[in-house]
């Protein structure tokens, strides 16, 4: 790819450049000045003591590179920095006969793992080893600075592919192999934002080898954030609270850099796991769905079952399975979803986060209320869906809140949002004694029951009436289920099917499971994954947060009026945005498509990203997207806009617009038709089976 | 014709507890072919067995003629010979039928049969420190033999310092070499423990207390020791520490290590000796003591302690002393003498032991008596005991032994025996930091590889990481291509050494499969590895290895001591 208005800029100068330009303006710089620790009075950035002492300061902003881990560390109350160094060497050689000239085009030989580009008339060739060398997992160490070694036998695969890709530079004269490290991430992303724990204290770090390219622009995103206390864009991906503490461990952080590193110059196929730093936070039946064939994957720590192979299928080898195309799991998600459509299936769910709220008076229920968007004043036992908003309207988190008691409330939100969600809770609660937020996800392993069978399982269990009558929807109880008492019994599923979520102390939790398999047996129960659940709840249009919904998309922006109780008597944070989106109209619409003419077992298949064409006119990227085994149709979820054809502004989109249009998906360039619809398709919820399609296989054991 | 007597040919059947061993030992080639005959390729087999015979018509008499042990053949040979050529005909009768195609194995495949054997021990550190002067050590083998011959031990002395490292080469069956490895270091051991030790062990037996254990042994799972004979043996080694004991006038001596290594040789196949004719009342141990003393055995035994190394020798086995000099090259240096008709020595001592008239068939063809390779041997008792006694303890032993042609077989100018003894020649060395290491082997190594050769693939081998200097440009004009040819060496160099995690197996990959340039030909190696049982011992003998490598910081810090 030719890019022509690219530049080659040295990051000295332009660090120089950036440096008297803000001298300029009034900012003093100290160098050779090295920061002790950040000072922090009541969880707020109050200065910076130095090795030449103190600087008042109400903003710190770690952009320590390679040593932010350390830095972060040395405060009383430890900021996590998940980054750690590799080596990284790049050759510099003597300028050729006819020296490069400044505008010759920087070459990226992906398959090569190099980079080449012109320096001082000769080349400066670099590149992404398959084998990296860690470094500095000790912390700062000046003797291995000094001693940092140019290590040719290390990187002889890396001349052995400039040489392969321009055989001519043989003659070309070495001037020198510069041992340079790097600093990486565990997901090959970077780290900024705000910290979790220390209000005032921003990172900016961890720039897996892309600071220069990538610095201006978090730079920019850095100091909105600082400013406005957000960011124009969601750069969720990129927040620091992506990451706890969890993440921390430097034997952890060597051995996945090890594996990001090589990853730069890879192709990166869709849902793919990392393979380091793996089992850290497992439920208590790993082993046990481990030894009936789960595959796993992997977030925030925690080991989540993907599908199941059963005993007499073969997967692919790791290599094997990459693709853009039709997995090899495809079959086997199908049994599952089947399962779970006409049986039951049961699916590991403990990963998700899981918070306590009581209180000794109403202080619970009204901080909730101010907190969230729909109406938590509700019966005991209930639970509701809900939204947690931003001032702008936008989601920071979307939970299910089930009222535990008058005083204590059951809150479950998206595995990731662990240290974002407390930190939000905790920034916006008051101080007070009397309300207590606890951290419970450890404490339970959730169970997820899906299927039409799943209410014959449980009371079978608990010897317990669980009808509807007895049981509506979105209902929690707490019951016994085979020796166990106390277990948490939730009339939801995540994914719009019928079933139960079981809230199981971990304590219980193999003896709940091998209970239920047990019974389940007759009515064709089997364990299933995270895919199949994925599968059913985008067929069924369920928005997840992280993945469709983020800080800049809003309830009305995505059909959940419904889930927004504006008078419910509280000015919860983000009623008035969402008032005046209201009264103005939304700027986009979560839309669900189903695409017409895509051949599953051929084309490539949507994943997310790709580009929505209505009427021909780009509209929007999608947002996930699943092949959905009742429509037999793939089903992708995305935002449409209304660009003016003019001016390219955003305008109002109504219901009607989004009805009026004829849209596509374009998957790598090739556009597939594609119904548009604003609510999910209504035949996906009736379950009944005509008499005259019931057949032999249908009486075989799942 | 002469042919190597296997312990078929003398007709004693496999022991039990070697039947693992052997099929341990060689798995790939059985493995290999059976699928191949189930799978009707009967020409990919003939396709090798052709290359095979190709080799035995051209080079056949350097290899046979390595046969440690020959006879005359007695008209009953003839039988056995017979179905052997049949079958040599028939390949050869169908190899025109069918063309040869070439069967080799994998790396892989190649990789596995080399490393069934290999075993690897790390002298275990305190406090992070490892005080003793052996690092550790590297062995394995390589059957030729089915089932192989070869035997090893290595253990530490625990009542004493150092440590014992032994390799056994048989002969006329494993059975003498079997026993010899389970024995000879409970007699090295016994004969260096000081006087109070000795009484203490023995009243301890006596009163039927716990006794003090005296070796640490180092074994690979293949190498078995034989539950059965394991009293008997302890009886006998009884005796010797009981005459030990007595002998002792006690005036407190310093043990001379050189002393005890030679005793305790002698005194173990005096016993071999005295329990052959003796007997046991037990018909199975009765007819392995036999088995014992009638096969043979060479030894080649390192003692190890500090910076004294003291290598006893009896037969053709060999210690070489891997030294590293200063300029990084590497030199061998050769603790043993081999003790057959190349050396000069050796010749002179057996004209001396017998009579004048007896100077010309004492050693004929190269051979003791013109059949035995070895002039110093454990067991063999046929090159022992007089005429008289062979007879009588043939007769009244039990049928399998009458029944043999071998054992039966008295050698030609058989007049003043013994011929043979098992008498070591011990080798004093005291270690400087810069012998890196000793290797010890039977001479399947050494018949295939030159000392000098042997030395350089160990160190280059043991040293390939450490002494691969880091390279750098500094200040010289290197250009990109010179630099790429200068790394793809070096990292062909690596890779050759890091297939293998044990010197000794990387000096037997060299053994088998160097070709004419010195390197390791792979499909050398295949064809080598895949020859059936039958035929590997034409192309080879046994090998075993024993590679012990000496810790420098401490033999350095000894010097310094002085």
């Amino acid at each position: 790819m030719h890019v022509p208005e690219d530049a080659v800029v040295s990051s000295a100068d332009v660090a120089l450049a950036l440096a008297s330009a803000a001298s300029q303006n009034g900012v003093q710089i100290y160098d050779r000045t090295s920061v002790l620790h950040v000072m922090v009075k009541k969880g707020q950035v109050s200065g910076v003591e130095t090795d030449k002492g103190q600087i008042e300061c109400q903003y710190f902003v770690n952009c320590a590179g390679q040593w932010a881990y350390e830095l972060g560390l040395s405060n009383e109350e430890p900021v996590s920095i998940p980054l750690h160094a590799c080596e990284h060497f790049y050759l510099l050689t003597r300028p050729l006969e006819t020296p490069l000239q400044s505008n010759t085009p920087t070459i990226v030989d992906a398959d090569g793992r190099i980079y080449i580009r012109n320096w001082q008339g000769g080349l400066l060739s670099g590149g992404f080893e398959k084998n990296p060398k860690p470094i500095f997992t000790e912390g700062k160490n000046q003797l291995e600075i000094q001693n940092l070694q140019e290590d040719w036998d290390h990187f002889e695969p890396l001349l052995s592919s400039l040489l392969r890709r321009m055989p001519d530079l043989e003659t070309l004269e070495i001037l020198k192999l510069v041992n340079c490290p790097e600093t990486f991430t565990p997901d090959m992303r970077c780290i900024m934002g705000e910290s979790p724990s220390v209000r005032g204290y921003f990172v900016l770090a961890g720039m897996n080898s892309a600071g220069l390219s990538f610095g201006g622009g978090a730079g920019r995103y850095l100091a909105e954030w600082m400013v406005h206390g957000y960011p124009s864009e969601n750069i969720w991906e990129l927040d620091l609270k992506r990451f706890g503490a969890l993440q921390s461990s430097r034997t952890f952080l060597r051995h996945r850099v090890m594996e990001v590193m090589p990853l730069l110059y890879d192709l990166k196929v869709p849902r793919w796991d990392f393979q380091t730093g793996r089992q850290l936070r497992t439920s208590p039946l790993y082993d046990r769905l481990d030894a009936q064939g789960a595959r796993w994957m992997e977030k925030h720590g925690f080991e989540r079952p993907k599908y199941f192979v059963p005993p007499d299928k073969d997967l692919l080898a790791l290599e094997q399975s990459k693709t853009f195309y039709k997995p090899d799991w495809f079959e086997i998600v199908e049994s599952e979803v089947k399962c779970c459509k006409e049986a039951v299936c049961v699916i590991d769910m403990s990963s998700f986060t899981k918070f306590e709220i009581t209180s000794t008076g109403d202080q619970a229920l009204e901080v909730l209320q101010y907190l969230f968007s729909n109406d938590l004043d509700v019966p005991v036992g209930h639970i509701v869906h809900t939204g947690m908003l931003n001032q702008g309207g936008g989601y920071e988190n979307d939970c299910s809140v089930a009222r535990l008691s008058k005083r204590s409330f059951f809150m479950i939100s998206p595995t990731d949002q662990q240290v974002h969600c407390w930190a939000w809770l905790k920034k916006h609660m008051p101080e007070d004694s009397n309300l207590l937020l606890e951290d419970v996800t450890w404490k339970y392993t959730a169970l997820n029951l899906i299927g039409p069978r799943a209410v014959d399982v449980l009371s079978e269990l608990s010897y317990a009436p669980m009808t509807p009558d007895h049981f509506p929807s979105l209902f929690c109880k707490e019951m016994s289920v085979g020796y166990a008492n106390g277990i948490r019994v939730m009339s939801m599923t995540h994914t719009g099917e019928p079933g139960f979520m079981l809230y199981i102390p971990i304590e219980y939790a193999l003896h709940v499971y091998n209970e239920v398999m047990s019974v389940g047996q007759k009515y064709g129960i089997r364990n299933a994954g995270y895919y199949a659940l994925r599968s059913l709840r985008i067929e069924k249009f369920f928005a997840f947060w992280g993945q469709d919904l983020n800080t800049l998309t809003t309830p009305l922006e995505c059909g959940r009026e419904s889930r927004v109780k504006l008078e419910k008597g509280m000015d919860f944070i983000g009623r008035d945005a969402l008032l005046q989106q209201k009264q103005n109209g939304v700027y986009k619409r979560l839309t669900m498509f189903i695409l017409d003419d895509h051949d599953t077992d051929l084309d490539l298949w949507p994943w997310w990203g790709e580009p929505i064409y209505r009427n021909g006119q780009y509209a929007g990227k999608t947002t996930s997207s699943a092949y959905s085994y009742t429509l037999e149709r793939h089903v992708c979820l995305g935002f449409v806009h209304n660009f003016s054809e003019d001016t390219g502004e955003e305008q109002v989109v109504t219901a009607d617009f989004i009805n009026r249009g004829e849209y596509e998906i374009d998957i790598a360039g090739h556009r597939f038709q594609a119904k548009a619809k604003l609510y999910p398709v209504t035949s996906l919820f009736t379950h009944k089976r005509r008499k005259e399609d019931v057949e032999l296989s249908d009486l075989h054991g799942k | 014709m002469c042919v190597c007597p296997g312990p078929r040919r003398i007709g004693i059947p496999v022991r039990s507890s070697s039947l693992p061993l052997f099929s341990d030992a060689m798995p790939a080639p059985t493995q290999l072919f059976f699928p191949l005959i189930r799978n009707c390729e009967l020409s990919r087999i003939y396709g090798t067995a052709c290359y095979c015979h190709h080799r035995h018509l051209c080079c056949s008499s350097p290899y046979l003629a390595q046969s440690r042990l020959r006879c005359t053949p007695p008209p009953a040979y003839a039988t056995f010979c017979r179905p052997k050529e049949g079958w040599w005909q028939h390949t050869q009768g169908r190899r025109y039928a069918s063309t040869p195609q070439k069967f080799y194995l994998t790396p892989p495949q190649v990789n596995s049969i080399l490393k069934a054997n290999e075993y690897s021990f790390k002298v275990p550190e305190f406090d992070g420190k490892n005080v003793s002067s052996v690092l550790g050590f590297d062995s394995n083998q390589l059957p030729a033999n089915a089932p192989i011959e070869d035997r090893r031990s290595a253990a530490t002395c625990l009542q004493t310092r150092g440590m014992l490292l032994g390799v056994f080469d048989g002969h006329a069956g494993c059975a003498c070499s079997q026993a010899v490895s389970e024995r000879l270091f409970y007699y090295i051991a016994v004969s260096l423990l000081p006087h109070e030790t000795l009484l203490e062990i023995e009243n301890a037996v006596e009163s039927g207390r716990a006794l003090l254990p005296i070796l640490q042994w180092h074994k690979h799972p293949n190498d078995y020791f034989s539950k059965e004979a394991s009293k008997l043996y302890f009886n006998s080694l009884r005796t010797y520490w009981q005459e030990l004991i007595d002998l002792n006038t006690g005036e407190s001596t310093d043990i001379d290590v050189k002393e005890a290594l030679i005793n305790a040789f002698k005194r173990l196949d005096s016993d071999i000796s005295l329990e052959a004719q003796v007997g046991d009342p037990n018909s199975f141990l009765n007819y392995l003591v036999l088995r014992v003393a009638f096969s043979g055995a060479t030894a080649c035994v390192a003692h190890v302690d500090g910076v004294d190394l003291h290598v006893a020798n009896t037969g053709d086995s060999r210690a070489m002393l891997g030294v590293q000099e200063e300029d990084g090259s590497w030199s061998a240096v050769t603790l043993s003498n081999d003790h057959n008709a190349q050396n000069e020595r050796e010749l002179e001592r057996l004209k001396l032991e017998h009579p004048k008239n007896e100077a010309k068939s004492v050693v004929k063809q190269d051979r003791l008596l013109g059949l035995l390779m070895p002039f110093r041997a454990f067991g063999d008792v046929k090159f022992k005991w007089s005429i008289d006694l062979q007879k009588r303890v043939i007769e009244s032993g039990p049928d399998q032994l009458n029944d043999n042609e071998y054992t039966k077989f008295i050698p030609p100018n058989y007049y003043t025996p013994p011929y043979l003894t098992a008498e070591p020649e011990v080798t004093y060395h005291r270690l400087r930091p810069q012998d890196k290491f000793l290797v010890l082997a039977t001479d399947g190594l050494w018949e295939t590889m030159h000392r000098q050769d042997v030395v350089r693939i160990v160190g280059e081998y043991l040293t390939g990481m450490h002494h691969q200097q880091p390279i750098a440009v500094g200040g010289y004009k290197v250009t990109l291509g010179q630099m790429h040819g200068l790394l793809t060496e070096r990292r062909a160099k690596m890779s050759s050494v890091f297939e293998d995690q044990n010197a000794a197996t990387h000096l037997i990959r060299h053994a088998v499969g160097n070709n004419e340039f010195g390197t390791v030909d792979h499909e050398r190696l295949s064809k080598m590895l895949s020859l059936p049982e039958e035929l590997a011992r034409m192309y080879r003998d046994d090998i075993t290895i024993i590679v012990v490598q000496f810790n420098s910081h401490v033999v350095g810090a000894y010097q310094n001591q002085d």
